[in-house]
């Protein structure tokens, strides 16, 4: 069971020292972006052009600037229209965190967000056979689910998964940590290598 | 017919089309926030022309990205090309892609596999 109160600041030097490690910490695991909160299209569209413009900087090829926009954008939307509230407030509905960090060869992208147990066992085993498949049963399943697969009310059409690992030729990690009994915390990282 | 032109932004395409100049073009990036609000009159557009085409209808693509969300929709736009096409009229679809852009012409690629129309893919440069 992962306790998310365990972390309590009560004192102005906790606060400073919870800053500075949140700081370090950041900075040692090359973190460039880190969110934690409702993920709209305002936001999406900030984080793709902050993250576009950075990568234009350091003069990132254009392949790899595609690969990680394209993640960016089908991780952020996943959270916006999949991601469960921990109570029953409507308010608490597409949140999540969301973080971007740069290793010497690769891009993560990680989401994390709360999800009803009933979704478990269905989102464990999609992510299974997407992570199983080569490249020409990845192409099959996308013509599939485009052709038969319908746009559900929030506009997703269930492609998401598939065009990640299609685009960067990278398995999905993924892993549930247990929240309560109803409750889970779905955790998926995408890389996307500097070729 | 009316003509519909919209001026594409940062996360929406332009979009002209206009059966009397026989101009039918889709070019940008398309992430729109509600990609079926956004789709649904252009859809309209075709289903209404698709009763009474041009003899030839060309059509031009040259999009550099679309999220999944709207594939799906890319695609249900081609399927009313399709139904012109069978319908006895004339249609091509230009497909036009960067020519560093293997994504987008492998996209391409299956859009012209799913659909039965005319397809012809065009590398360009930036």
């Amino acid at each position: 069971m992962v306790d998310f109160s365990t972390y309590k600041i009560s004192t102005i030097q906790e606060f400073l020292n919870y800053v500075y490690d949140f700081y370090r910490s950041m900075a040692a695991n090359r973190v460039s972006l880190v969110y934690q909160g409702e993920i709209t299209h305002q936001i999406t569209k900030a984080f793709t052009s902050l993250t576009e413009s950075n990568m234009a900087l350091e003069e990132e090829s254009n392949s790899v600037q595609k690969k990680v926009f394209h993640v960016m954008v089908e991780c952020l939307q996943n959270i916006s229209k999949h991601a469960d509230p921990l109570s029953n407030e409507v308010s608490t509905v597409g949140r999540g965190v969301f973080l971007v960090a740069k290793d010497k060869d690769e891009y993560l992208v990680t989401t994390g967000n709360v999800i009803t147990k009933e979704k478990q066992a269905g989102l464990s085993e999609i992510l299974e056979r997407i992570n199983g498949m080569d490249k020409e049963g990845l192409k099959d399943l996308y013509k599939q689910q485009i052709r038969e697969g319908r746009l559900s009310d929030k506009g997703g059409a269930g492609l998401g998964f598939i065009d990640i690992v299609r685009k960067t030729g990278r398995n999905l990690e993924f892993n549930f940590l247990e929240i309560d009994e109803k409750h889970a915390f779905f955790i998926l990282t995408s890389k996307i290598s500097r070729e | 017919m009316e003509v519909i032109k919209l001026q594409g932004t940062d996360d929406t395409p332009s979009i002209t089309l206009d059966k009397k100049a026989g101009v039918f073009e889709f070019t940008g990036r398309s992430l729109p926030e509600d990609v079926n609000a956004f789709y649904e009159p252009i859809l309209d557009w075709l289903s209404e022309y698709a009763e009474g085409p041009n003899e030839q209808t060309i059509v031009t693509f040259k999009l550099v990205y679309f999220n999944t969300a709207s594939s799906k929709l890319i695609l249900d736009i081609l399927l009313k090309f399709e139904e012109i096409t069978e319908a006895g009229a004339e249609v091509l679809i230009k497909w036009f892609y960067p020519e560093d852009d293997e994504d987008m012409a492998e996209a391409g690629e299956e859009y012209s596999d799913i659909v039965e129309v005319p397809f012809e893919k065009i590398s360009y440069t930036l």
